[in-house]
């Protein structure tokens, strides 16, 4: 029963149990010995990743346990982790994400603009998954690349210098299956 | 061996010109607080780890470029620091004004109003208006169980509870979810919390986030009057204070006692007072026709002598229930023995086997500020995380703070800390003895140790002499029985039972034991039985005595028995000594008065042996304790408060012990008395462990 309204986290009550792969297994292995073996907690970033990689793009509950259970930690503390960095989404999301950086630099060289365009183009008004479930548009924070802004960020690449219309582009890109994914140089 | 840590060395600080020593380590606030200088904070608890994440208790420290946090600053020698500079006071509005841009003004309707830190140093600190004027964000409240209600929009997240629940509750299911403006404190999948000591975090909360659910709007603090007493529920004798206000008790609270239970409460000693209101026997009433119907003390008493008359004395008998003081049994035990003249009299019905000729073999010859000093632990059929659960955080403290080591015979149990299971049966104590067993090696190396005997699981037993003899052998040979150290401990959970051993409420002759009352009344050889308030057997135990007697608190299945029934007064209603685990004997007070015509149960005794014409010899309070402290001294004026070392000598007997396994469950916890059965509340705890248990067994399988 809850009087005030809210700022919520979602909640997920899916009894889904997942298991790892035997390939996600062999890295994970990989990853926590990276650890000294009491401090395997440690691992839990590079693990979450890999989860989130692995199924749907995104952290249920479920799989969160999963990595609480391979880490032997307790479950809240890998949800604080996974809540707590915009990297890992605790809602379904698109088979694409498009972060679209919308800090200092980006704003000043014209971000609000780049952004409007890509959510057009995809069928929304505010950041949002589209429709079809194909593509989830983000109103990011600073990726790190302000030397070349505006820029956004699909899967893992970087797409930098944009304009409205660049952007567009790559969206179009995306829905046809051709624009790049994996992380730039 | 483990060596004792060296003293740490010390350094000299000095707070707003008072200077003193402090060991290298400690913070300033702590060094502020023995100097008696006061730094506002909220997230710094002694007992929690260090958070620093609230800056309330930012100071000005010399040559500090910035104000530093005291709470994690750690104290360096001649360290200067001023709490009363501009700069300090200008931090403290800085950090109130900032707590204060998210936080509701919503006191008029919050339970923390009176008694809330954020009020208090808001009175201080905080401006009387505001520069903020966006929305203030809301957050969803959680649902942590029967216990704790949850006001999130009003959490400071200064994580104290999150602490807790992970460091000294056990049981790391609360958290810290999201970021910045979306950051929320709670369990993130909503769940209740499992834990025994969950209502700790009410206190601890600085603010009306986290209130009591059973207290929730029924009173205010200043509206309360205060008594200070001692818990019942569980054998610890922690110190509470009972609040109450036109005789109605209103809540349980702990008192601070370093020494019993810290700062801590269980949720049973915390939350069963709503079992003191419910179904109480308010008149004494004898049974006409089918029907219990209510009478006046005289008529009752009237018909009891009349039944008793030219009775045969081995053709009566009586057992005492769990929650009795030293008066009450002592008046129990006289008045059976005495003036009707039966040895048939037991205080053990939850089946002991032991009586209380050896002091040193039904306590804890720890005291137990003293398990602080235990490096290694030996479980005997024993389950401390419900049989006293404020006891088991000290163990867990033990374990985390200094890699105690704990070991455990009996059923595998979750202890909320690491316990190495050795096994079930009670004849790995033999191997243990003769040194084969590889946990031998972590006894005999202890500096300190201790093993700790199950009262329900293992002094229940037919064999328990036999392992109770082992166990001690153990403590002798392991060196845990030396001058200045006694290791040998047994845990009970009912303080009624330590009691009663200690009044010598059991058979002195040849009268039957509890097991035996209850057969014999069976087999209907008992004419007249007086069951003095509840007991851990079943009421259908007691049935089918010619006349039967029931002095007790709460209408229940033995009051329904009776054919007398007699009101008495419940530990609340009281001034009582109890013993607590530790032998220690405690006073408790008497914060509201006996339902109606309900009486104190020694005065019941007091005046029904008058009317049987074989009068008790005391006439007040005074003189029967000066009777009790001539049977124990433990029970002496001088020794009230205190642990009275138990002499050590011979207990138990020699001879093989059965292979059947110890348990270690504790099954209905949450209803173990006659309060806590009468309890909503912990009925409803217990409706929430059974579904856990029902859940993990489904997942078991
Ligand atoms: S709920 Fe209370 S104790 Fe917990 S973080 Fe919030 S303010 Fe602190
Ligand atoms: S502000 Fe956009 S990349 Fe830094
Ligand atoms: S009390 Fe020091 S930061 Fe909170």
């Amino acid at each position: 029963m809850s009087r005030s309204a809210a700022v919520n986290v979602k909640i997920d009550h899916d009894d889904k149990v997942y298991a790892w792969s035997d390939a996600a297994k062999a890295k994970i292995e990989a990853q926590i010995k990276k650890y000294p073996p009491e401090r395997k907690a440690s691992a839990v970033i590079p693990l979450l990743k890999l989860a989130q990689d692995e199924f749907d793009g995104w952290l249920p509950v479920g799989l969160m346990n999963l990595v609480a259970d391979t880490l032997e930690m307790p479950k809240i503390r890998v949800y604080e982790v996974a809540t707590f960095y915009d990297m890992f989404y605790t809602e379904p999301v698109g088979k694409h994400v498009v972060r679209v950086c919308t800090n200092v630099s980006c704003m000043i060289r014209g971000a609000e603009k780049v952004i409007e365009a890509v959510q057009k183009e995809v069928g929304l008004d505010k950041p949002g998954t589209s429709a079809d479930g194909l593509i989830t548009v983000e109103s990011f924070e600073c990726l790190g690349a302000c030397c070349e802004a505006p820029m956004m960020m699909v899967g893992e690449h970087y797409h930098v210098n944009l304009t409205p219309e660049r952007a567009v582009g790559i969206v179009k890109n995306i829905k046809a299956g051709k624009a790049p994914v994996e992380p730039s140089k | 061996m483990t060596t004792a840590p060296q003293p740490a060395p010390m350094v000299k600080v000095t707070i707003d010109g008072q200077t003193t020593e402090m060991p290298k380590g400690s913070t300033i606030i702590q060094a502020a607080k023995k100097l008696g200088i006061e730094i506002p904070h909220f997230c710094y608890h002694e007992r929690l780890s260090v958070a620093g994440n609230c800056r309330m208790c930012l100071v000005d420290l010399e040559g500090a470029p910035k104000p530093v946090a005291s709470c994690a600053w750690p104290v360096a020698d001649n360290m200067v620091v001023n709490t009363q500079s501009e700069r300090t006071q200008n931090a403290r509005k800085g950090v109130m004004e900032f707590l204060l841009i998210n936080h509701p003004l919503d006191c008029p309707i919050c339970d923390q109003g009176g008694e809330c830190d954020l009020q208090d140093i808001a009175v201080s600190y905080g401006s009387d208006r505001t520069r903020f004027h966006e929305a203030k964000r809301a957050v969803a409240d959680k649902d942590l169980g029967p216990l704790v209600e949850t006001v999130m929009t009003r959490c400071i997240h200064c994580t104290r509870c999150i602490r807790f629940a992970t460091e000294i509750a056990g049981v790391p299911e609360m958290g810290a979810t999201g970021r910045g403006e979306n950051m929320q404190v709670g369990t993130y999948v909503e769940q209740a919390l499992a834990s025994e000591l969950s209502g700790n975090m009410i206190d601890l909360c600085p603010v009306g986030a986290l209130t009591s659910k059973p207290y929730e709007f029924t009173a205010r603090p200043w509206e309360l009057k205060h008594t200070d007493s001692i818990d019942v529920m569980d054998a610890l004798g922690s110190h509470i204070r009972i609040d109450h206000r036109d005789g109605k008790v209103m809540r349980v609270v702990p008192r601070e006692c370093n020494e019993i239970n810290e700062e801590w409460l269980s949720d049973a000693g915390r939350f069963s007072y709503d079992g003191l209101a419910n179904n109480r026997l308010t008149h004494p009433m004898v049974r006409k026709g089918k029907k219990l119907t209510a009478t006046t003390w005289q008529e009752a008493f009237a018909v009891i002598a009349e039944a008793a008359k030219g009775m045969r004395k081995n053709r009566i008998a009586g057992v005492a229930g769990n929650l009795l003081c030293a008066e009450d049994l002592y008046a129990f035990d006289h008045f059976m023995k005495d003036t009707l003249g039966t040895d048939n009299v037991d205080c053990r019905t939850n089946g002991l086997t032991i009586d209380g000729k050896v002091r040193a073999a039904y306590i804890m010859n720890t005291p137990i500020a003293e398990l602080d000093k235990v490096d290694a632990v030996l479980l005997v059929g024993c389950n401390p995380r419900l049989e006293v659960p404020v006891l088991n955080a000290r163990l867990r403290k033990g374990v985390l703070k200094r890699g105690m080591k704990v070991a455990s015979i009996g059923a595998p149990v979750d202890l909320t800390y690491p316990v190495q299971t050795l096994g079930e049966s009670p004849k790995l104590l033999d191997d243990i003895l003769e040194g084969k067993h590889p946990f031998a090696d972590v006894l005999r190396e202890a500096t300190n140790g201790v093993i700790l005997v199950g009262a329900r699981a293992v002094l229940t037993r037919p064999d328990s002499q036999q392992i109770l003899d082992k166990a001690r052998e153990v403590a002798e040979m392991y060196g845990f029985v030396r001058p200045d150290w006694n290791g040998f401990n047994v845990l009970h959970q009912a303080t009624g039972r330590i009691t009663g051993l200690d009044m010598g409420v059991y058979p002195q002759k040849d009268g039957y034991h509890s097991g035996g009352i209850a057969e014999a009344v069976k087999a209907g050889k008992i004419d007249l039985l007086v069951l003095h308030g509840e007991s851990q057997r079943p009421a259908s135990d007691f049935e089918g005595a010619k006349f039967t007697v029931f002095i007790g608190t709460h209408d229940s299945p033995y009051a329904q028995l009776a054919d007398v029934v007699l009101p008495a007064a419940a530990y609340t209603e009281k001034a009582g000594l109890w013993a607590n685990v530790e032998g220690r004997v405690q006073e408790g007070h008497m914060a509201v008065r006996p339902p109606m015509e309900a009486k104190e149960d020694w005065k019941i005794y007091r005046a029904l042996s008058e009317v049987l014409g074989s009068k008790l010899p005391f006439d007040n309070q005074t003189q029967l304790r000066a009777l009790i402290a001539k049977l124990n001294k433990a029970y002496a004026p001088e020794n009230i408060g205190k642990v009275t070392r138990a002499d050590w000598k011979h207990f138990g007997m020699s001879g093989s012990v059965r292979e059947e396994g110890l348990s270690t469950s504790v099954p209905a916890y949450y209803l173990s008395n006659e309060i806590m059965r009468a309890s909503k509340v912990m009925r409803d705890c217990q409706d929430l462990a059974d579904a856990r248990a029902a859940q993990t067994m489904k997942k078991a399988s």
